[in-house]
């Protein structure tokens, strides 16, 4: 293989990786964004949704598409819940214990799945073979094209409902100024909710897209959340399209970096260029400078 | 038991040297984990590969370390909030990755052995006991210096950065100057932790300072009490003695441990030293009516 095939390679293995930090880093913003918090639990619900698809799959013996709708509709459930247990009682706490907040139930969720599912690694079939397809001198696996095709699909869904839905306008309402959105008679506390159950079920689906290629293990979430937060950080912390542009510039750029000059690196390549563009542009890429009020 | 209180001790250090970063001047920092590694490392590695003397590497590590926090400061602390929450993350995994790649220098994943324990003349600390006065008398110091450092007129202008910058600003105060000492100095500390972990352990591997560690020592501070070095150990004390409580648990003891997390924090928001005078005024009948406390 010469060196532009390989670089083909390594772009389009990016660009999948990217979908998926877009998915995660997208139920960063949208958590952020209505209600100020950084979730530190939403890598959970990426693990939720690949374990509870193992689960449902091997252990039920459900059918692909049935075990990933329950395991959708549970990480929702779950993210709900911790919503309504410890964050609404909450509203008035400061960030900082809200982050705390959010690391304590990151713990638990990992703990319990820990204690449910076992320290093993387990892998989820392909959604339709493992044909690989070439494409000019590269190749690429059907289940490439499922996460590209979901990942495409979620953001148009996503882009619909926050521009063309009342209750997706009312939560971008929120995000610009809670109490001005309180003010025109938009109930602040149901967004925040519709925000984690967005978020979490986001989360699970690139849980489950992913666990195909990557495995999955009670402790897939630390990183690839700490991922998706990187790609909406880089976004600019936007519930659109700077966040998925900001996940696909870290996927292809880590694969790029990890292909060739260093794949022990790779995690840290991510970092590298996440403070590089932190320097450079403090406010992420995609978003104007900021004046502070005081 | 001696060998926990050790670790209370170090954690003590490392919590106050946190707090003065983040309860002092409200600069939140992800990435302290990676201070206290370079400590612990920069001193293995000088006195395993290189033979130095143990006080002398030490002594670099906290320089060397204290030096790259302060040149570091500069771009890092420009940034605010979940952006400078995520470049300290980002530069404590990238230090825990250069940890475990540089096998030929740092062992790898598989850790650094044989670091010689500290020692004065013909008293060695190679004991749990001695070490345990050792560690003390480093955190005993650091708290002293924590305490007068946050009396000081230093102290009074973190504080102001801490509630605005602008008008720490207009007050006189060199806000970026000052957050970039603060965040040397909290790096010095920790680093020194690190030197004392490395030899009082005699073995690191870079499992000890990966991001959740990071996380806990957070945690510390802020279950501790924000902006109190009492606090701070009551958060250190609190953190390392209870996964030890907790092994009764056995399996289960993560589970409590978040559990209790969210608890605390949900229960106690301004930390333990404010919340549990707060809960012990609470049950108290009420004898002052239409007074707040």
């Amino acid at each position: 293989m010469n060196l532009s095939q390989q670089v083909i390679q390594y772009i389009l293995s990016g660009l999948t990786t990217g979908s998926i930090y877009s998915l995660i880093g997208l139920g960063f913003a949208i958590i952020f964004n209505s209600t100020g918090i950084i979730n530190f639990a939403q890598g959970e619900f990426v693990m939720l949704g690949g374990m509870l698809t193992f689960f449902f799959i091997t252990v039920v013996k459900l059918p692909l598409l049935v075990a990933i709708l329950f395991a959708i509709l549970i990480s929702t459930l779950v993210g709900v819940t911790f919503e309504r247990l410890a964050i609404r009682p909450l509203r008035k706490a400061t960030p900082l214990n809200l982050v705390i907040i959010t690391i304590g139930a990151s713990i638990l969720i990992r703990g319990l799945a820990m204690m449910i599912w076992g320290k093993d690694t387990h892998s989820l079939p392909m959604f339709s073979g493992n044909d690989p397809i070439f494409v000019s001198g590269a190749t690429i696996l059907p289940q490439h094209l499922w996460i590209l095709g979901i990942t495409l699909l979620v953001i148009i869904i996503n882009k619909l409902y926050f521009y063309h839905s009342i209750s997706g306008k009312a939560m971008r309402a929120c995000s610009y100024n809670r109490s001005a959105a309180s003010l025109v008679g938009i109930d602040v506390k149901r967004m925040v909710f519709f925000s984690f159950a967005i978020s979490s079920a986001m989360g699970s689906v690139a849980g489950i897209i992913a666990a195909p290629l990557t495995m999955t293990s009670y402790d897939v979430g630390i990183m690839l959340g700490l991922k998706g937060f990187c790609a909406a950080i880089i976004g600019g912390m936007s519930s659109g399209m700077g966040t998925v542009l900001g996940g696909i510039l870290l996927g292809v750029l880590e694969s790029l970096g990890a292909g060739l000059i260093s794949s022990g690196y790779k995690d840290a390549i991510a970092f590298i260029i996440l403070l590089l563009i932190l320097f450079i542009r403090p406010q992420g890429i995609f978003r104007k400078a900021e004046t502070e009020r005081v | 038991m001696m060998n926990v209180l050790v670790f209370v001790g170090i954690n003590t250090i490392l919590a106050v040297a946190l707090n003065l970063l983040l309860g002092y001047a409200g600069q939140i920092s992800l990435g302290h984990a990676a201070f206290f590694g370079l400590g612990a490392y920069i001193s293995g590695v000088l006195t395993v590969t290189y033979g130095l003397n143990s006080w002398i590497s030490m002594f670099i590590a906290a320089t060397a370390t204290g030096i790259l926090a302060f040149i570091l400061g500069f771009p890092i602390l420009k940034l605010k909030g979940h952006y400078l929450a995520m470049a300290t993350l980002g530069f404590g995994i990238i230090v825990y990755i250069v940890f475990n790649e540089t096998v030929a220098l740092t062992g790898g994943p598989s850790g650094l052995s044989g670091i010689p324990n500290l020692g004065i003349a013909s008293l060695t600390f190679d004991s749990d006991i001695k070490n345990y006065y050792l560690v003390w008398l480093f955190a005993l110091i650091s708290i002293f210096l924590s305490l007068n450092l946050a009396d000081s007129r230093i102290g009074r202008a973190l504080r102001a950065i801490h509630d605005s910058e602008v008008a720490a600003r207009g007050m006189g105060v060199n806000v970026r100057l000052l957050k970039v000492q603060i965040f040397a100095l909290s790096a010095l500390l920790s680093a020194v932790a690190g030197s004392l972990y490395a030899h009082t352990m005699t073995f690191i591997s870079p499992a000890s300072f990966g991001f959740n560690f990071s996380v806990e020592l957070v945690t510390m501070v802020i279950i501790g009490g924000l902006g109190s070095i009492y606090g701070s150990f009551l958060g250190a004390a609190l953190l390392t003695l209870l996964p030890e409580i907790l092994r009764a648990f056995q399996d289960y003891d993560i589970i409590v441990y978040g559990l209790l997390l969210i608890l605390m924090t949900m229960f106690m928001p301004g930390g333990l030293v404010r919340g549990v005078p707060g809960i012990l005024l609470s049950l108290r009948p009420a004898r002052k009516q239409g007074r707040e406390y």
